[in-house]
């Protein structure tokens, strides 16, 4: 039955299509069900007064919902984890693609797959019992639920994002490069910082901006060392609270529909025009290195 | 300094950089596994918890997080190999390809507490399933479609090209070369991504935190529509909503979430060994 099948084929086909647009239609999804949720809040709280308000206080009467101390808090911790995973997660990648001999490579690259793999919440239990009192004793504070704490353990979850990245863009160098420089009498060291690392520049940079964006983004293990206490804060050595823990902290004791649900989801709002941006700049870097 | 000696120094700089990394993950694991093996029996496995979480089990976590895993790659692995046949085997390159390919990357970006929102809007709100099961599993399995879909585009990818032509110089139809050939070789990979992608959202919390997540129920689950448990909140809460909650019990509890995890990853590994070893071509 010739017609039936060229049917269901192009039934088939068609339901491939529309599968293949999935991916589009759930980015706009999300998009319209933040603003669905969320934006009604700016009919009552000025955009202006959202972003740069100082207070949150969402509960009181009447509420204030400052964003601002929220946006430094996710800044401080994303800076601070930034500072710690950039340069060691670059380091680990150049070791691990140009240097280590191959079986010293595949034990390192399971041992950075595995900490991949654990899941936020075990970090953040893990950095509670040890890290936390570790912080506290060594700087005499008063609690070690500190944005210190938070950028630590952050700056760990992001590292696997950029070695890997990082690593594939350097093993991608083209090996005429290096072969170029070393027949000139570079040592491999030499070959390394200057040759390989500038070409792999752009895939780095790459590499670093996802690991940033999966900072900004880690909620469970934030808001378990962090402190959660929303004021603006004043040094790595308070505690601070960010965009991603204040929507998982809240968002149980809000009423549907309530100005602090709507908050919740102008945060929601927030954090994906922030990590939207970081995408695309990351994708922008990667096309720059495939031409 | 000398060229030699300046590589030395580096190199040395570069190992001390990648055992920052390493030291501490095997460091956590270890503390995990010392501290949690006591706890872990099969009581611990198979009981319900007991006096506000302090004693008992956690087998009711352990059984929603298998059902929320498996109710969101049901949802999740044929969405995302159609979409991967459709990008590999349909489309052309061209502005809406890389529009689709921008939107999986954003969509792999996002952060998870976003998903549990948007989770939250849609599937509880809008279309009404309340805090339930099956909100959980099309939430979590929104957050897979990424992980597959790449995964599955690459399996695709690295099915020869002449596999194709043979096909359809038989007289096969495009739809018969990719369900009888295409496909079948590309299942290692599609496989292994999947399996990957399943270890990713089990251990995940905040996208369940607004759409399934039980902070305790006395029974299992009886439907779809129910409420869960599930062991990453589970952990979540005995860490730190419980006060006086023995270390032991938590410790325990984070060693059954990381060996579940590790347990999927080594699948796919082998998935991947067992697969290269009887590949054809």
């Amino acid at each position: 039955m010739p017609t039936s099948r060229k049917l269901r084929e192009f039934c088939i086909e068609k339901t491939i299509v529309l599968c293949g647009m999935a991916a589009v239609v759930f980015v706009i999804l999300i998009f319209v069900f933040l603003l669905r949720e969320g934006v009604s809040l700016f009919w009552q709280v000025p955009l202006s007064e959202f972003l740069a308000g100082t207070h949150w206080y969402p509960i009181s009467e009447p509420p204030r919902f400052g964003i601002l101390p929220l946006i430094l808090g996710s800044l401080i911790v994303t800076a601070g984890a930034a500072c710690l995973a950039v340069p060691v997660g670059v380091m680990s990648a150049l070791y691990i693609a140009e240097v280590a001999p191959s079986g010293t490579r595949d034990v390192m690259k399971a041992g950075i797959e595995m900490l991949a793999a654990i899941p936020s919440v075990v970090i953040g239990f893990i950095g509670m019992v040890t890290l936390v009192p570790f912080v506290k004793t060594l700087f005499g504070l008063p609690t070690g639920l500190t944005a210190l704490s938070g950028a630590i353990m952050l700056g760990f979850m992001a590292m696997p994002t950029i070695v890997s990245i990082a690593e594939d863009a350097i093993a991608a160098v083209p090996v005429e490069y290096k072969h170029g420089a070393l027949a000139l009498g570079a040592t491999r060291w030499q070959t390394l910082y200057r040759v390989v690392l500038p070409a792999a520049a752009p895939g780095i940079l790459a590499a670093i901006m996802l690991g940033i964006g999966r900072v900004i983004g880690e909620t469970m293990a934030v808001m378990m060392i962090t402190g959660n206490s929303a004021v603006i804060p004043r040094s790595l050595l308070t505690p601070v609270r960010t965009m991603t823990a204040t929507i998982a902290a809240e968002m149980g004791e809000t009423v549907k529909g309530s100005p602090h649900y709507q908050a919740l989801f102008a945060i929601g709002i927030v954090l994906f025009a922030i990590t939207f941006v970081v995408n695309l700049v990351a994708d922008v870097f990667m096309h720059k290195i495939r031409r | 300094m000398r060229p030699k000696t300046a590589e030395k120094i580096g190199f040395s700089a570069l190992f001390l950089g990648t055992c920052l990394v390493i030291v501490p993950v095997v460091i956590v694991l270890v503390v995990i596994v010392k501290k949690g093996a006591g706890a872990v029996s099969w009581e611990f496995l198979s009981a319900a918890p007991l006096d506000g979480m302090r004693a008992g089990g956690i087998f009711p976590a352990i059984l929603g997080t298998l059902i929320l895993v498996s109710g969101a790659v049901s949802i999740a692995l044929p969405i995302g190999v159609l979409a991967a046949v459709y990008l590999n085997e349909y489309a052309s390159a061209g502005r809406l390809t890389r529009i689709i390919r921008l939107a999986i990357i954003n969509l792999a970006g996002v952060p998870s507490v976003v998903y549990g929102l948007f989770g939250l809007g849609l599937f509880v709100g809008f279309l009404g399933f309340g805090v339930s099961i099956i909100a959980g599993c099309c939430t979590l399995a929104i957050m897979e479609l990424p992980v597959i879909i790449t995964a599955s585009r690459e399996a695709l990818n690295s099915v020869p090209q002449s596999f194709r032509e043979v096909s359809l110089s038989l007289g096969a139809s495009r739809w018969q070369t990719i369900r009888n050939v295409v496909l079948p070789n590309a299942l290692p990979g599609i496989m292994t991504g999947t399996i990957l992608s399943v270890a990713r959202v089990a251990g995940e919390t905040a996208p369940i935190l607004f759409t399934v997540a039980a902070f305790y129920l006395p029974h299992l689950p009886k439907s779809i529509f129910d409420q869960t448990m599930a062991l990453p909140y589970h952990l979540y809460i005995i860490s730190t909503q419980i006060p006086g909650m023995p270390r032991d019990l938590t410790f325990g509890t984070a060693l059954v979430l990381v060996t579940m995890v590790f347990l999927m990853n080594l699948a796919a590994i082998f998935v991947r060994i067992y697969f290269r070893r009887k590949k054809l071509w």
